[in-house]
């Protein structure tokens, strides 16, 4: 690393960018090799050495405590203190530092702020000040962009180039190729462990790609012009809440028809989440209709809504989508076990579902030991396929992704990919919902755009982006009044936002 | 310096509808306000209720007419509930709320007094003060060992077996020494003795905290009591009879007016339990050790990646805890009584519910005691009095109100994020 430089560390999920920056920080030990600070060794035995020796960083999930303040989190750990042994806290000074930093890099801060009231993209600078107070030259950012708004992300990469200019060097990790075209200075990519190669931003994005999966791969999704039939899934005026009681779903009308993918896009939190929850049966309706081919599925139970030939793959497979402990043949039978083949009367039988187990195994491309193999132990890509070849092995009407590719390889993204593809032409209606545009575009056929619990536009795929991520921040081009509430232009704003507040 | 730039965050607003949390609240209090004032008011006699200002009869008194105190106090209570009701802005809430079951408490104890048999309509206000406090004062310092605990993200249920090693280590061996402040030292490393065993298997083993608590209550109890029987009752004259703390006398502040008879005149455990709510609250909110501890049983990742010692910081402050429970047990053994066996008989637990319902905070915690402690006095003093009210009636209703507490009726009660869970780095 330079001073003044703004690396790319660019890697697949699990490539081990996250524990490479975790041993430069101090929070992993390393088995073997050494880190070097201006040519000297340094061996860091926690994140005080590292901190210490000029190094900050900026967590994936950030690691600020939800019920402190703002400068409560900044001085934490470095605390200005009175009163020799009995160690009083200075608030005034800590917070003084906070605003002066805050200033300096036009990180818009307020001291006094509670972190749990705070929008993401907030959250994060207040991260970027905690690390500035503490004298850092190098400044990790890990995976800073994968929660932000594309505008949130603009402003992000302002304030990395302010950082930059004031002399500070970054490490910036991500799998993101667009961001790290932009500002990169130099980008090392790296694959299971293993530096495999640099290269410079004016690298094509299909280079860079090719080098972080080791062979090429398509960046779009090959497909056939949709012929959408009858509609499938309707909802009209739907209105849900979220579990503090907050509007999450503010009046939502849908239609997904036979044969074609609706994608939905938007930032994570602005009601996708109770929007799918709500249609499955997991959370109550307040108001609006839902109905599957013409019958209101209003009040049914989720083994029902599933009965009824609805397919599902929720978004966080590690809590709603498997059973870690389960063995993956019977994660693959979990909605269907009691009935036959797979089970009669009280008992299961272990032979159809070990024999039904190897056959989706093979076709779905599953990688695992053995079918009797704890899912758990699968990588992430290899949990999901057995979500999918789950859902995907009932006659369904109606399939409903959510994040169907987050934490996934690229090769297994493109192997699931292809089989939303593939569900879509046999003619079932597919619902995706997904945070990363460039999926949505990919595999939807329409494009509904959420924002605070409302559908604000629905466009086609071929849209240009930056229109997509103008909405997905709730601003409608074609007309002067923007959606955010105050009438203020493009305005860090993000799932946070929808916190507490109320 | 300010988000203001961020577009206003509010979602759409939580719609409470009519009944808030406010109103149904009210809407109880007009119900306990009709029954005293109806209910109480009836039962009342034509006696003068008398709160006298002193340990007995004499002295000086607060008079009230039997009936029209509890219709009175009846209607004040009625009031806060109408007033609730109406939906008046929030900080209101905690005046009326207290406001409503103070003119309850003193609608009740104005039917209590004045139906009493006659020559004992009165109220010996010293007398219940003190008791309340004296009875609260194991209460206190074992919510205090679950705030220290428990702030830095242990679950402490062993106060139980903390209380109860103090009292033994303190009767023991004050006993030996023949030294209050030997027996003392020793109390507070009893209890810490316990702390450690806690501390070593929930962190270090990561071992089900709760099951562990409840585990070393019992290993407290078996040892304490083995070596009971074993020891002390063999030579009670040489094991078993610590010197005791004789009560101090503070200048000008013993002569307040009831406050100073009941608090002022009392033993170095009482002051001690005040002197640490005070000390811990601060300790907690304004100190470098304070702000680590809350972080590390809030998010303790977020403290170890600043370089803030997580498991260390538990230790310690699991340590601390047992010091000062331990103490508390010694409030029995070097102020009050002999030791016996499972003389805490559940106070620990008591204590842990206080410490729920104060809310994690020192001084909620020590609320919380006062208010267990004064309905235990108020049994007491209705038993005395030959009430119709059977005692153990009143001795449950702290439970219940706990029960309420925790349901969320009186504010959201959140736990530090972090209590009970391990942390186990990377």
């Amino acid at each position: 690393m330079e001073p003044g430089e703004i690396h790319a560390l660019l890697g697949e999920n699990g490539a081990g960018k996250s524990t490479l920056m975790n041993v430069l920080y101090g929070l992993y030990q390393p088995d073997e090799g050494e880190i070097l600070v201006d040519g000297k060794p340094l061996k860091l035995r926690g994140p005080s050495d590292a901190i210490a020796a000029g190094i900050g960083m900026v967590h994936q999930h950030f690691m600020l405590v939800p019920v402190f303040t703002v400068t409560e989190n900044v001085m934490l750990g470095a605390e200005q203190v009175r009163g020799g042994i009995a160690g009083f806290l200075d608030r005034r000074r800590a917070r003084r530092e906070v605003a002066e930093v805050s200033q300096r890099y036009n990180l818009r801060v307020d001291p006094d702020a509670v972190i749990e009231d705070l929008p993401v993209g907030v959250q994060q600078r207040v991260e970027i000040v905690k690390a500035l107070t503490r004298d850092v030259d190098l400044l990790i950012l890990d995976e800073p962009t994968a929660v932000l708004t594309p505008q949130e992300t603009e402003e992000l990469l302002t304030v990395m180039r302010s950082l930059k200019a004031a002399g500070k060097s970054i490490v910036f990790i991500t799998h993101k190729l667009g961001e790290v075209k932009a500002i990169a200075d130099r980008i090392t990519v790296i694959r299971r462990g293993k530096t495999v190669g640099t290269a410079s931003p004016e690298a094509s994005r299909d280079e860079l790609a090719a080098l972080m999966v080791g062979r090429t791969v398509r960046l779009t999704v090959d497909k056939a012009p949709a012929t959408p039939g009858e509609p499938v899934l309707e909802v009209s005026g739907l209105v849900v809440d979220d579990e503090r009681q907050c509007r999450a779903v503010d009046g939502v009308d849908l239609t997904v028809r036979a044969g074609e993918v609706l994608g939905i896009a938007g930032v994570q939190g602005n009601g996708q989440t109770e929007l799918i929850e709500a249609i499955m049966g997991l959370r109550p309706v307040l108001a609006g209709t839902i109905t599957l081919e013409g019958r209101s599925i209003d009040g049914w139970s989720t083994k029902k809504v599933l009965r009824a030939g609805v397919g599902y793959v929720p978004e966080d497979r590690s809590v709603d989508g498997l059973v870690k402990e389960f063995s993956v043949a019977e994660n693959l039978v979990l909605d269907i076990y009691d009935r036959p083949p797979f089970g009669r009367g009280l008992s299961l039988r272990p032979d159809a579902i070990t024999k039904s187990a190897a056959e989706r195994i093979e076709q779905f491309d599953v990688r695992t030991s053995s079918a009797q193999a704890p899912v758990g132990t699968l990588s992430g890509g290899n949990q999901q396929k057995v979500i999918v070849a789950r859902e995907l092995s009932r006659p369904l009407k109606l399939f409903i992704a959510a994040q169907p590719t987050r934490g996934v390889d690229v090769g297994s993204i493109e192997f699931i990919h292809s089989q939303v593809v593939h569900e879509r032409d046999i003619g079932t209606a597919v619902l995706v919902v997904s945070s990363e545009l460039d999926e949505v575009i990919g595999l939807a056929d329409r494009i509904a755009v959420m924002y605070r619990g409302r559908i604000i536009g629905i466009v086609g795929p071929d849209t240009p982006r930056e229109e997509i991520g103008l909405l997905m921040a709730g601003i409608t081009p074609d007309r002067d009044a923007p959606a955010t509430s105050d009438g203020e232009a493009p305005a860090p704003e993000g799932p946070g936002s929808e916190d507490e507040k109320a | 310096m300010s988000t203001t730039a961020v577009p206003d965050v509010a979602v759409a607003p939580v719609d409470e509808g009519f009944w808030t949390r406010t109103r149904k609240v009210g809407l109880v209090l007009v119900a306990l306000g009709l029954l005293a004032t109806v209910l109480f008011g009836a039962l009342a006699t034509d006696a003068t209720a008398r709160f006298t200002l002193s340990e007995d009869a004499a002295g000086a008194a607060l008079e009230i007419h039997g009936t029209f105190g509890a219709v009175l106090f009846g209607l004040i209570t009625l009031a806060a509930g109408g007033a609730m009701l109406a939906g008046p802005p929030k900080r209101w809430f905690i005046p009326l709320l207290a406001m409503g079951l103070v003119g309850f408490v003193l609608s009740f104890l104005c039917w209590q007094v004045s139906d009493a048999p006659a020559g004992q309509n009165f109220m010996p206000l010293v007398n219940i003060v003190r008791g309340t406090f004296l009875l609260a004062l194991p209460l206190i310092f074992g919510a205090l060992a679950g705030v220290l605990c428990e702030r830095s993200g242990v679950v402490n249920v062993a106060i139980e077996g903390q209380l109860l090693m103090g009292a033994f280590s303190g009767a023991l061996f004050g006993s030996i020494s023949g030294n209050v402040w030997v027996g003392l030292v020793a109390a507070a490393i009893g209890g810490s003795f316990i702390s450690l065993l806690l501390a070593v298997f929930s962190i270090r083993y990561l071992v089900d905290q709760v099951v562990m608590g409840i585990v070393l209550n019992l290993l407290a109890l078996g040892i304490t009591g083995f070596l009971y029987e074993r020891l002390m009752q063999t030579d009670a004259a040489r094991y078993n009879s610590a010197p005791r703390f004789s009560n101090w006398e503070i200048p000008l502040l013993s002569d307040i007016p009831v406050l100073g008879p009941a608090l002022f005149r009392g033993n170095i455990f009482l002051y001690l339990a005040l002197l640490l709510v005070l000390v811990i609250h601060i300790g907690l909110f304004r100190t470098r050790w304070g702000l680590r501890t809350r972080s590390v049983g809030e998010h303790p990742t977020a403290a170890d990646t600043l370089g803030v010692k997580v498991l260390g910081l538990r230790y310690r402050n699991v340590i601390m805890a047992g010091a000062v429970a331990g103490i508390g047990g010694a409030s029995y053994t070097l102020a009050l009584f002999s030791f016996t066996k499972n003389m805490i008989g559940g106070k620990g637990f008591i204590a842990l519910a206080a410490l729920i319902f104060g809310r994690w905070s020192p001084t909620g915690a020590l609320l919380a005691a006062l208010f267990f402690g004064f309905a235990d006095q108020l049994a007491t003093y209705l038993g005395a009095i030959n009430s119709i009210i059977p005692g153990q009636f009143l001795a449950m209703l702290p439970y219940l109100a706990t029960i309420l507490a925790v349901a969320g009726l009186v504010g959201r009660v959140r736990a530090p994020a972090a209590d009970g869970k391990p942390y186990i780095k990377g």
